[in-house]
């Protein structure tokens, strides 16, 4: 049995790092180790409520307005605020615009770079040593012109977030009750012309890309599959029951997806760094950082549903609906998140039509003083969801969990692996020097460990 | 090859339609095959960060990121971006630290997270030694012949080291002893970062101002520049955000802003935050986020323990602190901090907070006090020579940097 420590595991947002044992060519072991702390919810607390969607986006780069929206639900949910019909248009065209964005760039720019060997060249330099690269040289030639063709389509979406965003990363106008940019034509115009060409390349460029890669890989149809255990916490609102496009719903062992019950939502700390008793009280207790405790090797806390390690992402939300169930693996997640992309696109086709110019895309509301909140979304990499209590007119606690706390979750006190954990095991390594299956699904996952660390609590 | 005036001229308000225009490309790539420029090896640090500056720099339209990458610099190391990962990933940054001292660019995003000698950030492992944040920053910038921090987390700490300031972050100047081009910004700007290291790499470092920002990008203020300062002058102020009319009093933070957002904007010039109605939350100033939260409250609200700084004349001040200029920083933080504070009423502070610190808070708030008093003095006077304001303010207040 050889051990193998890979740090960084590049093409991931933020410092991720993996620990393997193989034995016989396959894993058998793995731990993996998130590298970073910043602890957002220490911060928000004492802040005006008003302010948490424009700071907490800040936990995130990539996913910034996944962010601004679970704070803006939960502001809602604790205000007992609607939004207004366009102000809900305006949000999900900038949140749908952003999930575009993220998963032309996770598949061309993140992964695109485990199957292609591409030119000596950065970023293809350097090289990782010998390597399992399949494709022949004209499909090579192909893909990194799309490589950067991806890159800029993946600008261009965020072109479309700013039409009604002012800027991304980081938007500045999703607020609780609607949307500061109100629905004027000209942004309509030039938000739908460049939906077009995004849409034309979804189309006719990445979806076919995926499956060249499913076909020279289909092997990882079997690789990374991990618990097969889905969940999703609803996405994208709609028309006046705002009921979510992608519905609320778990999957245990790959069978029919069942109701969400939020009360079984648990997180465990038996191998993060904080010191251990915290999670006992989920509204009271301090959480505190402890780089020095024994057995724990990450930032990550371990979160569970009914004390079963789930994994969230594209793949989850296309189950539960219904309308991928081909299997949990490498290349279904791959493919869920492409697919996930043209249903977007032909959703955010409809929206636009559907804004009525003048009408009112936000209103005044009133601050209560003593409030709170839940604010559940699907973030592009899984369920996100923001708890925020309001006391004396500020943040008093607040709390956010994550879809990488989910996926890239460490042993609970079971000694149960997170899924990410799980995927890893039994995976062919051919070259210790160059574990390229290892980097294919991690990133399959689609990990961001900006987001990761927040000091989660159970409820 | 474009002489840095004509460059100069491309950066700043004057042709920002263009943005950086594909002049600028050809030029470069002429002044390459000619050999008159090398074009320097480039290390992406990134710390503790939201990884949005790199997302930003892939917005970048001219150059684009290709371009930057494979044109302008030759990319060494870029964790989000490289191929290789692991230990084949980290060699390229000491193969680079070895075949090209003093020859590099480094560029660091995210801040220093100094936690626990700087545990709460690990950021790879080369021949089992396993590197922190500030061991990799401090190696690498050694033989560094430029080092640009971008986004407000490397330049001054940023929204990770928003109160209590958890993981102990701090901007990369407060960790190593040398000089540091501040790019700030949340994020920064995709055309402030391919500027400022196009500059880097055709004619060294650009012009500075206090802060150590480039002056082209962050030499006047938002409010300065504003196309609703009509507004402003007219008294037609927004009630509500989204509003027509100047956003000053839902808490625009334009006034006490250096940036040209209103002539660059955003996103390939698709909008901007004041564009939307969207008041400015100072994102690019030193102080983010603390120093402009609340962000819907209006600067008026400040209260000093002097006494509440005057509607009219917070633009005026926060701008003369801002001038005071890097040598001032410490004051400015401890304002910030302060101010912070007081805003984050209910806040109970950290166990960390030692009698020690309080103590010397204590009288750098007494300093400040005087430092405020004098500069309204000042203010009121109406000194606009701005030149002879820094120089007398710079008088008043006490050098020294913040080490770790």
């Amino acid at each position: 049995m050889v051990k193998k420590r890979i740090f960084p595991v590049t093409r991931v947002h933020e410092p991720l790092q993996v620990d393997i044992e193989v034995a016989n060519g396959q894993i058998v072991e793995a731990t993996i180790t998130n590298q970073l702390f910043r602890g957002f919810e220490l911060m928000a607390v004492g802040r005006d409520p008003r302010d948490a969607s424009l700071f907490l986006q800040r936990i995130c780069g990539i996913c910034s307005s996944a962010h601004a929206i679970a704070a803006a639900y939960a502001l809602e949910d604790a205000y007992g605020l609607v939004p207004t019909q366009n102000g809900e248009l305006l949000r999900n065209l900038i949140f749908g615009a952003d999930f575009l964005q993220n998963h032309l760039r996770q598949f061309y720019v993140l992964s695109l770079a485990d199957y292609i060997r591409g030119p000596e060249q950065a970023p293809f330099k350097p090289k990782p040593p010998g390597g399992d690269y399949r494709l022949p040289d004209h499909i090579e030639k192909k893909f990194l012109e799309h490589y950067w063709q991806g890159l800029e389509m993946s600008m261009k979406c965020h072109e479309m977030v700013a039409c009604f965003g002012a800027k991304a990363p980081h938007v500045q106008t999703i607020i609780p009750t609607g949307n500061i940019q109100s629905p004027d034509r000209d942004k309509i115009i030039t938000y739908g012309s460049l939906l077009e060409e995004v849409t034309s390349f979804i189309e006719n460029v990445y979806l076919q890309d995926v499956d060249i890669i499913c076909r020279y890989y289909s092997d990882y149809y079997k690789i990374g599959t991990g618990y097969s255990n889905l969940l999703n916490f609803g996405l994208f609102p709609e028309g006046k029951e705002r009921k979510p496009y992608y519905p609320l719903g778990v999957v245990i062992n790959g069978g029919e997806p069942q109701e969400l019950d939020q009360a079984v939502i648990t997180e465990d700390i038996t191998y993060s760094w904080y010191k251990d008793g915290a999670a006992q009280h989920p509204y009271q207790g301090k959480t505190v950082p402890d780089r020095e405790k024994p057995l724990a090797y990450t930032w990550n806390k371990a979160a569970r549903y009914k004390g079963i390690p789930m994994e969230t992402g594209p793949l989850a939300r296309l189950w539960v609906k219904g309308t991928y169930r081909n299997g949990i693996s490498t290349m279904d997640r791959l493919v869920a998140r492409a697919l996930e992309a043209r249903e977007i696109s032909k959703l955010l086709a409809r929206w636009i039509m559907e804004i009525i110019p003048g009408q009112p895309h936000l209103y005044p509301y009133e601050l209560l003083p003593n409030a709170q909140g839940i604010g559940l979304t699907g973030a592009m990499r899984g369920a996100l969801g923001h708890w925020v209590k309001i006391e004396k007119g500020v943040i008093s606690h607040y709390q956010v969990i994550t879809p990488s706390v989910w996926n890239f979750s460490p042993r609970d006190e079971k000694g149960q692996r997170g899924p990410a954990e799980q995927a890893l095991i039994g995976a062919p390594v051919e070259d210790l020097d160059s574990p390229l299956s290892v980097g294919r699904i991690l990133r399959s996952f689609d990990p961001c460990f900006s987001c990761a660390v927040q000091v989660i609590r159970a409820r | 090859m474009l002489t840095r005036r004509e460059f100069l001229k491309l950066c700043t308000t004057a042709s920002l339609s263009l943005g950086l225009s594909n002049t600028l490309i050809s030029e470069i790539a002429q002044a390459f095959a000619q050999n008159l420029i090398p074009k320097p090896p480039l290390i992406w640090l990134e710390l503790g960060t939201c990884t949005g500056e790199s997302i930003s720099l892939d917005n970048a339209v001219s150059p684009d990121v290709r371009v930057l990458f494979q044109e302008i610099v030759d990319l060494k190391y870029h964790w989000l971006l490289m191929q290789a990962q692991g230990k084949r990933a980290v060699q390229a940054v000491f193969e680079t630290i070895e075949n090209h001292p003093n020859e590099y660019i480094l560029v660091v995003e995210g801040s220093v997270i100094t936690k626990d000698q700087g545990r709460y950030n690990m950021v790879f492992e080369y021949n089992n030694k396993m590197y922190t944040g500030i061991d990799a920053l401090r190696l690498i910038a050694e033989k560094a012949k430029h080092v640009i921090a971008v986004g407000d987390c490397a330049a001054y700490g940023g929204p990770t080291a928003a109160f209590p300031n958890p993981a102990g972050a701090v901007g990369v100047w407060q960790v190593i002893d040398r000089k540091v081009i501040n790019v700030p910004g949340c994020p920064s700007n995709a055309d402030w970062m391919t500027g400022t290291i196009a500059h880097v790499v055709m004619y060294g470092e650009p012009e500075l101002d206090d802060y150590n920002q480039p002056k082209m990008f962050f030499g006047q203020t938002i409010h300065d520049l504003c196309h609703r300062r009509s507004d402003f002058e007219t008294g037609k102020f927004a009630s509500y955000p989204g509003e027509p009319g100047c956003l000053f009093k839902v808490g625009c933070k334009g006034p006490v802003t250096f940036a040209d957002c209103p002539v660059r904007q955003w996103n390939n010039h698709i909008n901007w935050p004041v564009e939307t109605g969207a008041p400015c939350i100072g994102c690019a100033n030193p102080g983010f986020p603390d120093a402009t939260m609340p962000f819907f409250q209006h600067l008026p609200n400040i209260q000093t323990s002097l006494k509440p700084i005057n509607p009219l004349t917070v633009g005026k001040i926060a701008g003369a602190i801002t001038a005071l200029g890097i040598g001032s920083h410490l004051t400015f933080n401890v304002l910030t901090g302060r101010l912070g504070k007081h805003w984050l009423q209910g806040t109970v502070d950290t166990d960390e907070t030692s009698q020690e610190k309080v103590k010397q808070e204590e009288i750098i708030m007494h300093k400040l006090d005087q430092v405020l008093h004098k500069q309204e003095t000042l203010i009121d006077h109406n000194l606009c020579k701005k030149e002879g304001l820094i120089n007398k303010m710079n008088k008043l207040v006490p050098r020294g940097r913040k080490k770790i």
